[in-house]
């Protein structure tokens, strides 16, 4: 009796098998739908000893504020924040300085504009959402603090939205204002092609190509979703380096107290 | 109770026993007084670790109660600032939630090896109750503090889940206001569950403690899933377990803080990252992986009623609200569900096949539970649904017939035979 039950289970554990293989290929024909996977491309903080190219995010930071910072905001970073990516203090001050910022109320109750420091946050582009919608037909371009963490492979698929703009197909119909981008995942986007040949022109004298500036920005924004990266990695390291060392002290210690009864 | 105290033993330890005998209740409970199986596997380290994660979550989630807002408002912004001004704040907050994670594993772990070894069978019944009602516990404290962080996942994931219990007839809406404070998920929803999410941790220790005082009355479970029948079957538990338990707490620490510092958000939506916004709804409302085999379940039941007609008496969404609660509860009645009086999966060929069966089955269920419910995946989702459940009663009447090998005469028989195999 116990063998037929035995090849009953048999035939079912088979069919959940197939039914498994069989499942693994259809959500691979589903999951992609009409929008395109990003290009791999391999990044200095990737790995457990990744670190922040400072040059890149640097320049990164430049087409942020040449570019990117006419529609999209950057909230959670302070000025102060950049001397992570290399900045020194006198650059930071002079920066924060050629930016006006709300302050007050004062004595008098009013709010008054005064240059920035180096505490102050970011400005945004907009007054509020409302305002960023009405510009950009009924779209609000996001914050771009978190956006690193708020997409999947967002390295590469930033990098490949930013270069991947082409002509829509004959079937996409496209709204006012919108432009075609198959990285997209509806490929509908209202954003214009950001970044063209010379968008930028970068200090240290790196030719300004629409990859470049997508991969350095990338870079920029990679510091500025994770600030505490290396130093999360280095204690990481230290951590599991001291880990190995405990469990085996416990490995042997157990070998050790076992035999007794052995 | 009624013997007369053991006179008072010199010193400040002796001065503290006669008064209150905590280092002898630590010593049975824990030490070296506390008779266990000699051979327990490294599958029986996942209890004790449980324990440290649930210690973990506790410790973590304190200090991040001291800097989070629980406000609609500012909830998502606090998160992000004890992420960058606190200092390691990202380090609470990732062991926080990479802990719950790790927690939701270890428990699995914990649960599977009571399934393969019949750790629920007599007398053990009550012990896997209490175990049961913790998973149900952790189940609600986790959900409740995805919400916190009030992210699109947070909101929606809380969205979706409350409105379930508006299937139930009659009284479903009234209970979705309670729960919600308002007529849709919002600030009063959030107060209510970080209030609650505080709390039930501390619900989970009281019930941790019933599941261990009953784990004391008959002792651990084993591999063979025979009785301790002589002193010669069992060690102390101290030296010998806390020091296997200790190399388990040493590779269980590996891999969590490889999550921790190397991929902590590799378990997490991206769109948690994404501030809760009610005008826009996620193209795929997820759970956290550890809710995907009972999302799936919830997902995959249809319209109950007669077949090519209109007549629907209980809606896919009912159905699946019971079937989802009902994938939990059936586990209550499991050590009557297996008649067999042999524990061990050892010992039962068929069941043996049953069990991993039923374990891939859970894996499948998961994976549909991922995806969006469509096409073959509803298919594959409502197959293994129903396989689940047949499960059960595959068992009850395989369980009561099946040949099993025979068990061997005593623990320390099998221990010292399998020794001799080894020389």
């Amino acid at each position: 009796m116990a063998n037929s039950y035995g090849r009953l289970m048999k035939k079912i554990s088979l069919f959940i098998a197939t039914s498994l293989i069989s499942l693994a290929a259809a959500s691979a024909a589903y999951s992609e739908g009409d929008q395109k996977a990003p290009r791999k491309l391999s990044w200095s903080f990737e790995g457990i000893f990744g670190t922040v190219d400072k040059q890149a995010a640097q320049r990164g930071f430049q087409v942020y504020k040449e570019v990117c910072s006419a529609c999209h905001s950057l909230n959670r970073i302070a000025f102060r924040n950049l001397t992570e990516i290399g900045f020194s203090e006198e650059e930071v001050k002079a920066l924060a300085a050629s930016y006006q910022v709300t302050d007050g109320p004062n004595d008098n109750g009013d709010m008054f504009q005064r240059p920035g420091k180096p505490s102050d946050y970011f400005v945004p582009p907009y007054a509020n959402a409302k305002a960023a919608s009405a510009i950009h037909h009924g779209a609000v371009p996001p914050d771009l603090s978190l956006i690193i963490k708020a997409r999947h492979d967002a390295p590469n698929y930033i990098h490949s939205l930013l270069t991947g703009y082409s002509p829509a197909p004959a079937d996409v119909q496209l709204g006012e204002g919108q432009y075609y981008n198959p990285y997209f995942p509806s490929g509908k986007l209202n954003m214009p092609p950001p970044l063209s040949e010379g968008s930028v022109t970068y200090t240290d004298g790196t030719p300004a190509t629409v990859d470049q500036m997508a991969s350095d920005v990338v870079n920029f924004l990679q510091w500025a979703a994770e600030p505490e990266m290396e130093a999360r990695k280095q204690m990481g390291l230290k951590v599991l380096i001291f880990l190995a060392v405990f469990t085996g002290f416990m490995i042997v210690a157990k070998r050790n107290i076992w035999k007794r009864i052995h | 109770m009624a013997q007369a105290p053991s006179p008072q033993a010199p010193g400040i330890k002796g001065w503290i026993e006669y008064r209150l005998p905590i280092f002898s209740f630590i010593d049975h409970s824990l030490g070296s007084k506390y008779p266990t199986p000699r051979n327990l596997n490294y599958w029986w380290n996942f209890g004790s670790i449980a324990g440290i994660c649930l210690l973990m979550q506790i410790l973590t989630g304190l200090f991040l109660a001291m800097h989070y807002t629980a406000q609609s408002g500012l909830a998502f912004d606090s998160v992000e600032s004890i992420m960058r001004n606190v200092n390691y704040g990202w380090l609470l907050r990732y062991a926080h939630a990479v802990g719950a994670s790790m927690f939701f594993v270890v428990v699995y772990i914990h649960i599977v090896r009571g399934l393969y070894f019949g750790s629920y069978k007599s007398p053990r019944e009550l012990l896997w109750w209490f175990g049961l009602v913790i998973f149900l516990l952790m189940m609600a404290t986790a959900f409740m503090g995805y919400v916190l962080p009030w992210g699109q996942m947070s909101f929606w994931g809380a969205t979706v889940i409350t409105n379930l219990f508006s299937a139930i007839p009659g009284v479903g809406q009234s209970i979705v206001h309670l729960l919600w404070g308002g007529f849709s998920v919002d600030n009063p929803t959030l107060n209510r569950f970080y209030a609650l999410h505080f709390l039930l941790p501390f619900v989970i220790v009281g019930v941790v403690i019933f599941h261990i005082w009953a784990l004391h009355q008959h002792g651990s479970n084993n591999p063979l899933g025979i009785d301790v029948k002589t002193p010669q079957d069992t060690i102390p538990f101290h030296p010998y377990y806390t020091v296997k338990d200790c190399v388990g707490f040493g590779v269980f620490f590996i891999v969590f803080s490889w999550f921790v510092f190397f991929a902590p958000n590799s378990l997490g939506d991206p769109d948690n990252y994404i501030p809760a916004n009610p005008m826009v709804t996620p193209p795929h409302i997820v759970p956290e992986w550890y809710f995907l085999p009972f999302y799936a379940i919830l997902r995959s039941m249809p319209d109950i009623g007669i077949p090519f007609t209109s007549i629907v008496f209980v809606s896919s969404k009912l159905a699946g609200v019971i079937g989802m609660f009902g994938s939990i509860l059936i586990f209550f009645f499991l050590p009557w569900i297996d008649r067999s009086n042999v524990r061990s999966a050892t010992f039962r060929p068929v069941f043996k096949i049953m069990f991993w069966v039923f374990l891939l089955n859970g894996f499948v269920l998961g994976y549909v539970g991922s995806q969006p419910p469509a096409g073959s995946m509803l298919i594959i989702g409502r197959i293994a649904l129903a396989y689940y459940f047949l499960h059960f009663a595959i068992l009850y009447y395989i369980s009561g017939r099946e040949k099993t090998l025979p068990l061997p005469e005593s623990i320390s028989k099998a221990v010292l035979e399998s020794h001799d195999h080894h020389h």
